[in-house]
């Protein structure tokens, strides 16, 4: 493929898996059909080792429904709609935690664990499990943990569990399409840089040198 | 047929190469386009950047959002098939030394994920010992190495300015991009604290230099490969032309084993296990080229015994191996305030920095030998695993549109705090010289084996006082920096009880010394052309052949050499003295 053509292809978001496997040798076909076989879930290159390792992983299941649930619970209340974007349910968030707690099993026990004492401390406050309580009531609860600095030392390890919660939800989010919206990120796309944009040098009240201005490449 | 076999190829090439990275991409580009027959050996997969992609994908296209595995240490788009491990390629370590050793096994090796940071040594850099009395002088010069410098500007393309340094030599450069909004906070502040900061030297191409390879669009991912072609790998670059020519068989997963020499003590050809089929291999040439890194290359060597060579080939000498250096690295990291709640744009820019600052010290007035370089980072990146996490150290500390809130929290206010947060990151990292000492080496493990059943390296490095002190410097540079600038520290800010931050040896990537050249037979494994003094068929064209590697990336140097050496094999093959 002409490499003029392929930058166009990029550039209108077409490139697909034929442009990108045009012109593989029969070498390469081993590769091709491990390729293919999740074809569905990934377009990225892969290795024959990662696909394994990825089928391995997605084949098994680590937390229980009830678990889910309160994930679900807890992922929505730390990034819940608003006027910029939706949720973390309607973003997947959920199942991307579900996903990486297999791939870097260093989460598994803070996770599990913490989703445990969760229920301890609420069944003990409210005599009934996460899930069952009231918005009001599980607000509460996780209103005395979700600030560390002001939090009783009583709960510190309630608080160390949704510092994991908040940073799993808050990173599975921003990098969905939902949150790269929200966040504003306009790049990965092909464009031409021509410096900063002037509006914002003015803001910062800040010009290139004359040096720079002539030395560097500009497009027009 | 016997439970065990040798396959022999009745064929004999020219040339045999091992390794198509920088060095082995360069002596095949260069062979082949003269006519020779080459046969390149690469011990890991084929790959091309326009191929196997990964460029241009959304951080939710990979299920661990860009998050790295012991596959992709840099990260699930980063174009390196493997890293710091590989599984049944083990390495060692001495008690009590580090060394971590990166291997990308695939056509055009680690050049396909790196910085692309394409610095010339100065001619400070060859003559280091007659400089500070520290570590040798390089048999050759500046003046040596300039013509192939010139000539790999031109073929391959580096943007950067002419700046008329001393140690930082002019170029062929194409224009460089402007510098992004707080790379020019960076060049005001270090220029308050005394440190230059000019336009980097990258080998990406701003402007089209063939109908090969499109020009650079901007989208900052270099480390995962270009389908078009805008930057420099050795697998786009070097390896498909090379291909083209039709003079190259190029077999991959080929796992060289040992060179093979004859009874005169030439080199003969290669020994490789297929890594795909497990079959044992030979492959003949009239010529050897080693090119599959400093450590790997000389690992091939200690383990390519014979009677005649009882040391391992080429090293009558006994430096095959010692010598390893990397550069040294030290990083810190902060936020912008003023870039809080900044306005968003597209300024992903190239991959990696506009901007840098060549070394400006005078080492006589400082406690420590050679200098570094410093690389900045910051802005508006694309969100990745590990995005978004913290908030609880950042929400509490700086009002948000001017509100002060308490730290951690949930909702619509903690949406709004990331928002604010994002793009007002920064930071920088130095990049140094460290001294190529003999005490630090590789050597063959003698009890393990990876699974190849081929011997594998064990490690012994360990840094000095000249490198810790450095870190030391660094890290003072970098405050005052961060200091000029506005900035806060978030990370990095390190003392005596860990080094000042100094990375350990290996983890920059730029292995290099294993089988340095020099004048003298004694005391070096090869002469000034890559040839190895004790076998005059065999040439190792990788960072091995460094006797000091400068604070510059060594990759544009591994080129020039690797250049020079091809034309100097050819030449005396033509003259029949190989």
């Amino acid at each position: 493929m002409d490499r003029r053509k392929s930058l166009k292809a990029l550039a209108l978001g077409t490139l697909g898996g034929v442009a990108i496997l045009d012109g593989c040798k029969p070498g390469d076909a081993k590769k091709e059909a491990a390729n293919k076989s999740v074809a569905d879930g990934f377009t990225l290159d892969r290795q024959p080792e990662e696909l394994e390792r990825y089928e391995k992983v997605v084949a098994e299941t680590f937390f229980t429904e009830p678990e889910m649930a309160v994930i679900t619970i807890l992922a929505d209340i730390i990034i819940p709609k608003d006027e910029v974007s939706g949720s973390a349910s309607e973003a997947k968030v959920p199942e991307f935690i579900e996903f990486i707690v297999k791939d870097m099993p260093e989460h598994q026990t803070p996770m599990r664990g913490g989703l445990r004492w969760l229920e301890i401390y609420t069944f003990k406050k409210f005599n009934k499990s996460f899930k069952d309580c009231s918005p009001e009531q599980r607000i509460s609860i996780v209103d005395e943990i979700a600030y560390p600095k002001k939090a009783k030392k009583e709960v510190a390890q309630g608080v160390a569990f949704f510092n994991k919660m908040r940073d799993l939800t808050v990173t599975g989010f921003y990098t969905t399409q939902m949150g790269g919206e929200d966040l504003g990120y306009v790049g990965n796309r092909p464009n031409q840089w021509n410096g900063v944009p002037d509006d914002v040098l003015k803001q910062y009240n800040i010009a290139y040198t004359e040096k720079e201005n002539k030395e560097c490449v500009k497009y027009s | 047929m016997p439970d065990f076999e040798i396959k022999k190829q009745s064929k004999e090439y020219d040339v045999v190469i091992v390794g198509s990275g920088a060095g082995g991409g360069m002596a095949a580009y260069m062979l082949a386009n003269q006519g020779l027959k080459v046969c390149l050996l690469e011990a890991g997969a084929d790959y091309d950047p326009a191929k196997n992609v990964t460029q241009l994908k959304n951080p939710w296209d990979s299920p661990r959002r860009g998050a790295s595995t012991h596959f992709r240490p840099f990260g699930d788009f980063d174009a390196s098939y493997w890293g710091w491990d590989i599984d049944g390629e083990p390495y060692t370590k001495a008690e009590g030394t580090q060394w971590d050793w990166w291997r990308a096994r695939m056509v055009g090796g680690r050049t396909n994920h790196w910085g692309r940071i394409s610095l010339r040594f100065g001619p400070k850099d060859f003559k280091r010992r007659s400089i500070d009395g520290l570590g040798d002088d390089w048999p050759i010069g500046y003046e040596d190495v300039k013509p192939y410098y010139d000539r790999i500007d031109k073929l391959i393309g580096v943007f950067g300015t002419n700046e008329g340094l001393e140690n930082d030599p002019d170029g062929f450069f194409l224009p460089p991009p402007k510098p992004r909004l707080h790379e020019m906070f960076i060049k005001n502040a270090a220029s308050k604290a005394g440190v230059p900061v000019i336009p980097s030297r990258l080998s990406i191409l701003t402007q089209k230099i063939n109908d090969d390879r499109g020009q650079c669009f901007y989208c900052s991912q270099c480390n995962r490969g270009c389908t078009v072609y805008g930057d420099f790998s050795s697998s786009s670059v070097l390896v498909k032309p090379a291909l083209k020519t039709g003079n190259v068989d190029m077999i991959t997963g080929a796992m060289a084993r040992e060179v093979l020499t004859n009874s005169e003590g030439l080199a003969t050809g290669i020994s490789y296990v297929n890594k795909f089929d497990l079959m044992e291999y030979e492959v003949k040439g009239r010529t050897v080229i080693l090119a599959a890194s400093a450590c790997e290359s000389s690992r091939l060597l200690l383990n390519s015994k014979s009677p005649r060579f009882p040391n391992g080939l080429a090293n009558n000498s006994g430096v095959v191996g010692k010598y390893l250096h990397d550069s040294t690295g030290a990083a810190m990291g902060g936020v912008l305030p003023k870039l809080f709640g900044r306005k968003r744009y597209n300024e992903d820019g190239v991959g990696g920095m506009h901007v840098y600052s060549p070394w400006w010290g005078d080492n006589k007035k400082l406690d420590f030998p050679r200098g570094y370089h410093i690389e900045y980072w910051g802005g508006m990146g694309q969100p990745a695993y590990g995005f978004g996490m913290g908030m609880q150290g950042m929400n509490g500390q700086y009002p948000v549109n001017g509100v002060q809130k308490e730290a951690g929290g949930y909702g619509s206010s903690l949406k709004e705090d990331v928002r604010y947060f994002y793009g007002a990151g920064v930071g920088m990292a130095g990049r140094g010289e460290a001294i190529p000492l003999e005490s630090n080496y590789c050597e063959i493990d003698p009890n393990v084996v990876d699974k190849y059943g081929i011997p594998v390296l064990r490690f012994n490095v360990k840094y000095t006082e000249h490198e810790i002190k450095q870190a030391k410097h660094m890290k003072e540079t970098f405050k005052e920096i961060m200091h000029e600038m506005g900035a806060v520290i978030t990370w990095g800010d390190d003392g005596a009880e860990n080094n000042y931050g100094l990375e350990s040896p290996g983890k920059i990537i730029h292995e290099a010394g294993t089988t340095r050249m020099g004048n003298d037979p004694k005391t070096s494994a090869l002469n000034k052309h890559n040839q190895a003094h004790d076998c005059k068929n065999l040439f190792v064209v990788d960072g091995g052949a460094f006797v000091s590697q400068a604070d510059k990336n060594i990759t544009w140097t591994i080129l020039a050499l690797s250049m020079r050496a091809s034309e100097y094999l050819m030449d005396e093959m033509k003259k029949r003295n190989i």
